[in-house]
């Protein structure tokens, strides 16, 4: 919300602060002052003058010579290339060394202005310059009165050599405000104005409403009936006959300017002033379009349409609230008036309407029908019902002081159920327990007077008028005296009482260990969106009857491309590696703690299983086998001890058919790796052999423990036995190393693989596989028959599986 | 007998000064000091000695031994020192040549961020604890005094994923979940991502962290929350950091606040980063709405609390002076490893 302070000061006239201390104070006390602009930011030395003489340049067709009297004998000369001087003419002159804030064709405007200095304008004296209202920084919505195009003419009654920024009431300041969405009687004039006052402590003179009308009756003209009070709490019309538009004068128009509202007559600028001054939004029907010449305010039926004001077709249902004459609808409660009832420029009798419409409604009506205006805007916040009446005669007021109509005598008010006042029990010594203040109780009382709450002394009840809906609790008037005792005066502690133990759940401990494993194993940590689209399972080649493809949908995503959640952490690391590869970045390795999300059921009735998966991908100087590193390395350091199997029928169709492996941990699959097939590599447009690997942290987590036990460093010594075996292709290494481990027994201490080789001089169908395996006893030196026994045994174990020792 | 002595000893210790290499010295020891050394055999031949001068004799025999080895052991460490200082000479190195890496990876500049708030008030007595990022409607509104029709739904943009199960659109509801457990007192932050509609730009993102923060036991003040928050922010930012709170409002707490915090990178004097006004917005806060107790069980004539939020993505664009948030989800590897 905009305001000037002028307008400000009009209620509060003994304001006298600069535009700096009245933004901190006033957001201290919790009128948050967002910015401000100073209409009389640099313009210097501009005064008032009168064109005595208008002679052709010399030598410039489209130039004049002008003398300006600037007043007690002070005639100077300026050349100009207006179109519309005449002499007589009274102008805002800028002197030699002075400044304005712009050029005459209203572009943005220079930081610090245009000095002026006198010099010759083609061979000819010119000592200033004569000023549009660009050229002063404001513009023709300010100044409606302005040409199009020259210099901005004075009222003939204004003085010589007067400072012309004052006469244009430029010395103002614009103050932006940012309202919180519980001070609904902060979006208005008065209620900023009332805050003002009692921030700087000075007196506050609200507008003074005085009766209006004639000695007609609003009655004998207008029936109102509200069919549902529900929505419609209050409605209060009035009406104005022989009816004279014209321009409103300059202080309102400057005033509604000011606010960002383009004037533009006496009639709506009054609604669009009063609105402003009171937060109440108001409405004017033309009379004689009324056919009934009654208004019967009642919901739409389905299926409706409506013509509003601005032409455009709107569709309605049965819950959006409708202003009626008895034969049509005549406008959309509280959002916009019709077409066939708009005040036209032959208007000549209206009906004013203030009416306090149901915010709920008026909010999903807006957003049903797509049109959120100025008034639907304040409507939904919820306004005080007790605000319609003041503010439809401070319109008749200003209707008369403006002499834009008659006002007939009366007011139509349909108000079944008065809100009243609410009463909150006050305690000082419990607003000063949340505080952490010691405030005494007349200093409350006295911060409460300042904003027009009331003091039941008896029942020691403060009572909050209406339009302060947001006072309920005493922890609300607890917030009144923190604000006006100031938030930087209450003390600085820390919270005593019982002592707490802080720490990480252990989840989020072995997330740590994960993180810690991935960055010194050189992958950095990614983040990436948890919704994408659903053509992303397309992409990852994922089968059409996956259970991947039941995703949680979102019913408003931003596009198709953030709609479903979810269910695998693949596309977004594809798409960051895709991204660096995109960008020649080489040998990328990137981590992320991904969540996804499996539904239990689709539609969704509880909330999904969100799970947490540490994901590794990598492109460049990697491998298979470093990604399996990482695993293991993860496992290790997060207490999985145990010997880790991979089963290469792992079933993903994202990866390489012939390189991938579920991650078997105690039985448990707990994650999967691989490279990335070759198709989708193409998708992600990934032009490098991609890994990842993917740990499902909930079914890892089981098996982690940060217990540890010394084992005892071996004093006795091992021995060491290395085969070479002739192994069939299709026996993965994994099963030699299962049944070497079967056999050994408590003294094998470890088996490592030297040498794998397949090639000429091994038998086709087979493989060349050598391990070295260790031996060694706790509590003694092995003798020879121990470690042969052993050995034996697992020989035994590998001819039974077909293979031989090498010769 | 002792002419003799003299001689051979004067021998040994001219070639054992002579010598240039450890070999030599061991040849001298063998040629004097050996089995058939030349002293030994002066030894030997003690049997030809008179009985009344054999100790005398014995005795100068012991001494140019003696002497002989100490000034071997002299030379020979001598001789090592010269042989290691020649080796060291042989192996001056270039070392501005490339350090060899281990090319470790890098933390995402939230996670940094996190970490740090995560230890500031851990070491507070704060526990973590974590919530669904899919949440009832009811958690996310509801329970913090934000009841159906509320506008501030509209207000935050919220992803529905029907009509009771929302993208939760800040950590709070974590407050309902941990007040609902019933243990207290309690002191806790919940970090996590949330959700709000807001089209991606330089400075939005519909996906974006949170950080909330609770505290509820019996007389916590609005002091106590300025106090917490103050020293978060010294902790944060520096210690001469400065903080001022200004009113607001939040449905699920009164009296409420929003914190800012001196601009760290003039000091408050005011620079094109704090937009001119010394002050940089960093979180909100307030006193725990008794509502809110009402709703989550918690007896609001018994217990106070104070909650804050803070934007995660905020404090790491900032602390890292990062300018376009849409970095943080690129994951370009020449921006991760700034960090």
């Amino acid at each position: 919300m905009n305001t000037a302070l002028s307008w400000i000061k009009a209620y509060v006239p003994d304001l006298d602060v600069t535009p700096q201390e009245y933004t901190d104070a006033m957001t201290l006390s919790g009128t948050k002052v967002e910015g401000y602009t100073c209409l009389d930011k640099n313009l210097e030395k501009i005064v008032v003058g009168q064109i005595t003489k208008i002679e052709p340049h010399p030598d410039a067709t489209k130039l004049v010579v002008c003398q300006v009297d600037l007043g007690d004998d002070n005639i100077i000369q300026i050349v100009t290339g207006a179109p519309n001087v005449e002499v007589g003419q009274k102008i805002p002159v800028v002197l030699d060394g002075g400044k304005v804030a712009g050029g005459h064709d209203g572009g943005p405007m220079p930081e610090d202005g245009i000095a002026i200095k006198k010099g010759k304008l083609r061979g000819v004296d010119s000592n200033g310059m004569m000023c549009s209202i660009e050229e002063l920084g404001s513009s023709r919505d300010m100044y409606p009165d302005a040409p199009e195009n020259g210099i901005y003419i004075l009222p003939a009654d204004t003085p010589l050599g007067a400072d012309a920024v004052e006469v244009l009431g430029l010395h103002d300041t614009v103050f932006e405000y940012e309202i919180t969405s519980n001070r609904v009687d902060c979006y208005s004039v008065v209620g900023i104005a009332r805050e003002a006052a009692a921030t700087f402590d000075k007196p506050f003179y609200p507008p003074q409403v005085t009766a209006t009308g004639n000695d007609e009756d609003i009655h004998d003209y207008l029936k109102v009936t509200v069919a549902d009070p529900e929505l419609c709490p209050r409605y209060c019309a009035r009406m104005v006959k022989n009816i004279k538009l014209a321009p409103s004068p300059q202080w309102m128009q400057r005033r509604l300017a000011a606010s960002g509202i383009r004037p533009i007559n006496n009639l709506v600028d009054i609604t669009n002033y009063v609105m402003e001054e009171y937060g109440q939004p108001m409405h004017a029907f033309d009379y004689d379009l009324l056919a009934g010449h009654e208004i019967i305010v009642k919901c739409a039926g389905d299926g409706d349409t409506f013509q509003t004001l601005d032409g455009q077709e709107r569709k309605l249902d049965h819950t959006v609230l409708m202003i009626n004459d008895g034969e049509k609808e005549v406008g959309i409660a509280g959002i916009m008036g019709g077409e066939n009832s708009k005040i036209t420029d032959d208007v000549k009798t209206m009906v004013f309407e203030a009416a306090c419409f149901d915010g709920t409604n008026i909010r999903l009506s807006a957003k049903k029908i797509g049109l959120r205006t100025d008034a639907s805007g304040k409507f939904e916040k919820g306004l005080d019902p007790n605000n319609a009446e003041e503010a439809i005669n401070r319109a008749c007021q200003l209707i008369e002081e403006l002499g834009a109509g008659e006002v007939v005598g009366g007011i139509i008010d349909i108000y079944p159920n008065k809100k009243t006042e609410k009463r909150i029990p006050f305690d000082p010594d419990q607003i000063n327990a949340l505080l952490g203040t010691d405030v005494d109780e007349p200093t409350m009382l006295g911060y409460f007077q300042k904003l027009d709450l009331k003091f039941d002394a008896e029942t020691r009840e403060v009572i909050a008028p209406t339009f302060r809906q947001d006072l309920e609790r005493p922890c609300d008037l607890a917030e009144e005296v923190a604000r006006f005792y100031g938030y930087d005066n209450i003390p600085t502690t820390l919270p005593s009482g019982e002592a707490t133990m802080g720490g990480l759940p252990y989840d989020l401990r072995i997330e740590n260990v994960a993180k810690e494993i991935a960055q010194f194993s050189g992958f950095s940590q990614s983040m990436t969106y948890s919704f994408e689209s659903p053509k992303v399972y397309d992409k990852l080649l994922i089968p059409a009857d996956s259970p991947f493809r039941n995703a949680v949908e979102i019913s408003n995503p931003l596009g198709e491309d953030f709609s479903i959640m979810r269910t695998l952490p693949l596309n977004g690391m594809l798409t960051s590696l895709s991204t660096n590869y995109n960008r020649r970045n080489k040998n990328v390795r990137l981590y992320e703690l991904a969540k996804v999300y499996l539904p239990k059921a689709l539609p969704l009735t509880e909330l999904p299983d969100e799970r947490q998966q540490f994901v590794l991908g990598a492109y460049g100087d990697v491998d298979f086998f470093h990604m399996k590193g990482v695993v293991e390395e993860f496992f290790d350091k997060a207490g999985m001890t145990k010997k880790v199997h991979y089963d290469p029928n792992a079933g993903l169709s994202c990866l390489h058919p012939g390189r991938q492996a579920s991650i078997v941990y105690e039985n448990t699959t707990v994650g999967y790796l691989g490279e990335i097939h070759p198709d989708v590599a193409d998708n992600y447009k990934i032009g490098d052999k991609a890994y990842v690997a993917v740990l499902d942290l909930p079914s890892v987590l089981p098996y982690t423990s940060f217990d540890r036990k010394y084992e005892g460093i071996a004093k006795y010594p091992a021995v060491t036995r290395d085969i070479s075996m002739v192994v069939p292709k299709e026996i993965l290494v994994g099963q030699i190393e299962d049944m070497i481990r079967q056999r050994g027994g408590r003294i094998l201490e470890d088996c490592s693989l030297f040498d794998i080789y397949e090639g000429a001089q091994i038998l086709a169908g087979y493989k060349s596989v050598a391990y070295s395996i260790t031996f060694r006893a706790k509590d003694h030196t092995l003798e020879e028959k121990e470690v042969s026994d052993v050995m034996k045994k697992i020989l035994h174990g590998l001819s039974g599986m077909g293979i031989k020792l090498r010769e | 007998m002792k002419e003799q002595l003299e001689k051979i000893k004067e021998e040994a210790l001219k070639q054992i000064e002579a010598s240039e290499a450890l070999d030599r010295l061991n040849e001298i020891r063998v040629a004097y000091l050996g089995k058939k050394g030349e002293l030994t055999t002066v030894l030997k031949s003690m049997k030809d000695v008179a009985p009344e001068d054999r100790p005398k004799v014995g005795q100068m025999v012991n001494d140019a031994r003696a002497l002989i080895e100490a000034k071997l052991e002299e030379t020979k460490t001598a001789l090592a020192r010269k042989a290691r200082e020649e080796q060291m000479k042989l192996e001056v190195i270039d070392v501005t040549l490339p350090a060899k890496k281990s090319n470790v990876g890098h933390s995402h500049p939230n996670t940094l961020a996190l970490e740090e708030l995560e230890r500031i008030f851990v070491g507070m007595g704060y526990e973590v604890v974590e919530g669904p990022e899919i949440e009832y409607d009811e958690y996310n509104f509801t329970k913090l005094n934000i009841p159906p029709n509320h506008p501030a739904k509209d207000e935050q943009d919220t992803f529905y994923i029907n009509k009771d199960i929302v993208l939760r659109t800040q950590t709070s509801p974590v407050q309902a979940r941990t007040m609902e457990k019933g243990k207290l007192p309690i002191r806790m932050i919940s970090p996590g991502r949330v959700f709000r509609s807001d089209e991606v730009d330089a400075t939005h993102s519909p996906s974006f962290h949170q950080v909330e923060g609770l505290v509820i036991d019996k007389n916590i003040t609005f002091a106590d929350l300025k106090g917490t928050l103050a020293e978060f922010a010294r902790q944060l930012f520096g210690e001469d950091t400065k903080v001022k709170f200004r009113p607001h409002h939040f449905p699920f707490t009164e009296p409420s606040a929003e914190m800012d915090v001196s601009c760290f990178k003039c000091g408050g004097k005011g620079c094109r980063f704090c937009k001119g006004t010394g002050w940089i917005e960093i979180l909100g806060c307030g006193m725990v709405h008794p509502h809110v107790f009402e709703m989550c069980g918690v007896d609001p004539e018994v217990y106070t609390g104070f909650a804050f939020g803070v934007g995660l993505e905020r404090i790491s664009l900032l602390k890292y002076e990062i300018d376009d948030m849409r970095l943080l989800y690129e994951n370009d590897v020449r921006f991760l490893k700034q960090f």
